[in-house]
């Protein structure tokens, strides 16, 4: 059995792990459940994130800089892609949305794969992450610490932007029903413009912060989009408290069933999601209207 | 006689063809390379894809957890014979696609609950739950990260012939042995009325159940018949190699029959195959190129998007529109508006008369349809609010009342398409308040719907079929040797409903291409095509023109003969006209009820519709 110590650590991962996971699956789901459009590509733009953090940080020793530059161009890699993909196929089945982001992430792997190559690539600490934090039972390094202090502040303000502004208004109209906040004439259109893009730049801000957490290599998206899936199955779609506590969930699953045995940590955490598909197949926070 | 079998012959021509590419293609691949390896390699592919296509191609269930029966085929046969559990090849590939086929099975129960998005995220989760199965729980028995080396091949003895499938011709012959079988059978699954169905479930899910079929059924059925396929292509990797790999398992190999798939042409059947040979081809020949080698992956990419941007149908697809163009295609049209031509008015009326007579001349016939009290509320509202009405055979009955008063709730719980909260519905004295929509109409319980629900890449001749097979099949069957085609009563029925529906002339067109009365009046013959003994129409003359209106109003007069019917309809001239009794709803409730001429004349149903302002 494992010791107290060991059980908190391994805890205390979950946060740190699950945290990261709600960041990224909340933005897959906001677009999921505003466009209605099930973004294949989210794994790649993660990783798109994590690789400008390395070549920000090649350049230059501010964190912050990275930050700035990550979410700037997952924003701006969002806008274009939202205009010259994604909106021509609002009106496709939900088959083919999920083939062209399909293609598209397959195609932003490649491109990264052929300009930085296929090693991993290591990102350095920032100098204020470097160090331990002491928890009396156990250690833990200084950054991942900080990492979810990040998260909680972005997801916060994540809130705020979709609860407590007009923007976010418009988005949780059009969750419910956007053909009826394009009748009531609100240009729903433009909202959708935002949503994808705050969604890829949250998908980017995930990818700078875990970067110097794990080796950067290009197909590091895929094993998070698929988990990102599993979250949003078990918190409901396109539901955003259902996001934060379906990764939160998902990352302790994984962490603590590590600890007993790690060759069935993956595993575990589909077979939640299959108790989940049975007994409650809304998810925890979803609604039955669409999908 | 020789149009018959010239059509015969048709039916067997591209199984013909597929021969003559199967025995001409690995000499064209052994003379670029050097042996059939890619060919083989392409093939198995192929027979991976043929599952595929007729699971998304044909039904519309787009899965990316295929590598999960992938996988589970190839290692179970790698491991049986690896182990020395058996030492007979043939019955390991059979051991392997039957544990594939039940893996789909559980697989398949809880993806199939879902549709669309979520269809795709959970058999993405699965496949991905099998691949970590494999890599470490299951290590001891699939080696891992290793997989299973040494797997055999098969041979035949027979007396004193002996024969080894080892090595690289005689592996090309034994896979595409599997793959002819298997696009031999798939053709078969394709042609026949289980193809029809599916066809049907991609376009209109909704309507197939409400025509008799049960979608979940043929939905799992199909689904569990691509695992079996996906089975049979692992299992021969693994012969072909010498070796299963892990990665069968892996996401990529999902993925990448995906785009194959999309490539070559979804629903084409040898779409996956074509795409295939363009993926591993292009990989190859890229690959020379320095420039442009590590890019290959990239560039399939950009083809992808393109192909799923412009080209739906994939290379196929857009050959078989390229050739269609070069030489059109004699319509059938002239041959099978001559066979509904020669069916004469009175055989007509027997073939289209209710499967289940009514008892025309009985002084007081049974019940028909009966309501108990029914209840249904959404939310607070109370849509439907204890409504009773009892409906004698051969009754013609209408329900009118304002905007919102609860008709076409009311006649959505007739037709089981919803769950009552309380009462009771009786059909010929038996309670079917617990059917589902599909059960309703195999008892003969049929409904024309207020906007339009056809299958609309369909003929209106194939549209009928659906509809009369649902009947007559029953609600599941695994029919997949006989042609969709060949049920004689099934192709009268159709041809009887098309003269009487006036839609000779487009008999044979695609639907989507209709002008909208035709439409409607294909719809009205969905719901004949069943010979219901209960017929329900919701707004059937909604959106026509006066004239339009006239000839369909005709059409429910003589084709109703002999049938129960409910009408909700907004026209009151119409409803006064056809209806024997009226129920008027308001809020509801039973307002009113009786012959039309007390209906006219009640106060309280004036009140209901002018909103007090009435004298």
């Amino acid at each position: 059995m494992p010791t107290l110590a060991q059980f908190l650590s391994q805890a205390f991962n979950g946060i740190a792990l699950g945290s990261l996971l709600s960041l990224i699956a909340s933005g897959l789901s906001i677009i999921l459940g505003t466009l209605g459009v099930l973004n294949f590509a989210h794994g790649a733009m993660f990783m798109l994130g994590a690789y400008a953090a390395f070549v920000v940080l090649n350049h230059s020793d501010s964190f912050a800089l990275a930050l700035a530059l990550g979410a700037l161009l997952l924003f701006v890699f969002g806008w274009v892609t939202e205009r010259g993909l994604i909106r021509f196929y609002y009106r496709r089945p939900k088959e083919d949305q999920i083939l062209v982001t399909f293609g598209l992430g397959i195609m932003m792997v490649e491109a990264v794969h052929y300009i930085f190559g296929g090693l991993s690539q290591r990102v350095p600490l920032p100098s204020w992450g470097e160090g331990i934090v002491n928890f009396g039972y156990f250690i833990y390094p200084l950054y991942r610490v900080e990492a979810i202090g990040i998260v909680a502040a972005l997801l916060l303000a994540f809130y705020v932007v979709l609860y407590r502004t007009r923007i976010g208004l418009v988005v949780r109209a059009g969750i419910e029903d956007p053909l009826m906040v394009e009748l009531l004439g609100t240009p729903v259109r433009r909202a959708f413009l935002i949503v994808f893009c705050i969604g890829s730049m949250a998908a980017g801000i995930a990818g700078v912060i875990y970067a110097p957490l794990a080796a950067v290599i290009p197909n590091m998206g895929e094993q998070f989009l698929v988990q990102c899936f599993v979250v949003v199955v078990i918190g409901g779609l396109g539901s955003f408290p259902g996001a934060v506590v379906g990764g939160l969930v998902v990352g302790e699953i994984l962490s603590l069933t590590t600890l007993f045995n790690p060759a069935y940590a993956q595993a575990a955490i589909y077979a939640v999601m299959t108790l989940v598909l049975i007994v409650r197949p809304r998810g925890l926070f979803g609604t039955m209207g669409r999908a | 006689m020789s149009a018959f079998d010239g059509r015969r012959l048709a039916r067997w021509l591209p199984e013909f063809a597929m021969v003559a590419v199967l025995i001409v293609l690995p000499f064209a691949f052994a003379a670029w390379l050097g042996s059939p390896d890619l060919c083989t390699r392409i093939l198995i592919w192929g027979i991976f894809g043929l599952g595929f296509d007729l699971l998304f191609g044909r039904t519309g269930l787009l899965s990316f957890g295929q590598a999960a029966f992938y996988g589970t085929g190839g290692f179970v046969t790698a491991y049986l014979l690896t182990s020395g559990t058996l030492d007979n090849v043939w019955l390991a590939m059979a051991a392997g696609i039957l544990a594939a086929t039940a893996f789909s099975v559980a697989v398949g129960f809880l993806a199939l609950r879902r549709v669309g998005i979520y269809f795709a995220m959970i058999t993405l989760a699965f496949g991905e739950l099998s691949y970590f199965l494999e890599n470490s729980p299951l290590a001891d028995w699939t080696g891992g990260e290793n997989g299973l080396p040494g797997v055999p091949a098969p041979t035949i003895a027979l007396g004193g012939f002996h024969y080894s499938f080892a090595g690289s011709w005689p592996s090309y012959q034994l896979v595409a042995g599997f793959f002819f079988l298997g696009f031999v059978f798939a053709r078969c699954v394709l042609l026949s009325p289980v193809g029809a169905v599916l066809t049907a479930i991609q376009q209109n899910p909704e309507r197939t159940a409400a025509l008799g079929h049960d979608v979940g059924a043929y939905k799992l059925a199909v689904f569990v018949l691509a695992a079996a396929f996906a089975g049979c292509g692992g299992a021969l990797l693994g012969i072909f190699q010498s070796y299963m790999p892990p990665d069968a398992f892996a996401l990529d190999t999902s993925g990448q029959l995906v785009i194959q798939t999309v490539i070559g042409g979804a629903g084409t059947l040898i779409g996956p195959a074509v795409g295939a040979a363009i993926w591993l081809s292009l990989r190859d020949l890229l690959q020379q190129v320095p420039a442009v080698g590590d890019l290959w992956k990239f560039i399939l990419g950009f083809v992808f998007v393109v192909l799923v941007t412009f080209l739906p149908n994939g290379v196929v697809g857009a050959i078989m529109r390229w050739l269609s163009q070069l030489w059109p295609r004699h319509t059938p049209a002239v041959v099978a508006g001559a066979a509904s031509h020669g069916v004469d008015a009175a055989r007509r009326e027997k073939l289209l008369a209710p499967l289940r007579p009514g008892v025309a001349a009985a002084i007081s016939p049974p019940l028909a349809l009966e309501a108990r009290d029914v209840r249904k509320a959404y939310g607070g509202i109370r849509a439907v609010d204890g409504v009773s009405l009892a409906l004698r055979e051969g009754a013609f009955h209408a329900i009118i009342g304002p905007n919102g008063a609860g008709k076409s709730t009311f006649l959505r719980l007739l037709k089981r398409e919803e769950t009552v909260d309380a009462g009771q519905i009786l059909l010929h004295g038996a309670d079917i308040t617990a059917a589902d929509v599909t059960a309703a109409y195999q008892y003969g319980l049929s409904k024309s719907y207020q906007i339009n629900q056809l299958f609309p890449r369909m003929t209106v001749r194939q549209n009928l079929r659906i509809g009369a097979l649902g009947r007559q099949r029953g609600r599941w069957r695994l029919d997949v040797f006989r042609a969709a085609e060949s049920f004689p009563e099934v192709e009268a029925v159709a041809a009887a409903l098309i003269a009487e529906l006036d839609l000779t002339a487009c008999a044979d067109l695609v639907v989507d291409t209709l002008p909208y009365g035709e439409k409607r009046r294909l719809e009205l013959g969905l719901a004949l095509a069943s010979r219901p003994s209960v017929l329900l129409l919701d707004e059937p003359l909604a959106g026509l023109s006066p004239a339009e209106r006239e000839s369909v109003k005709q059409l429910i007069r003589k084709l109703g003969k002999g049938r129960t019917i409910v009408l909700v309809e907004h026209d009151m001239d119409a409803v006064f006209e056809l209806a024997e009794r009226i129920t008027v709803l308001h809020e509801g409730r039973v307002l009113a009820e009786g012959a039309p001429k007390e209906i006219s004349g009640d106060p309280q149903v004036k009140q209901a519709y002018l909103g007090g302002m009435a004298p």
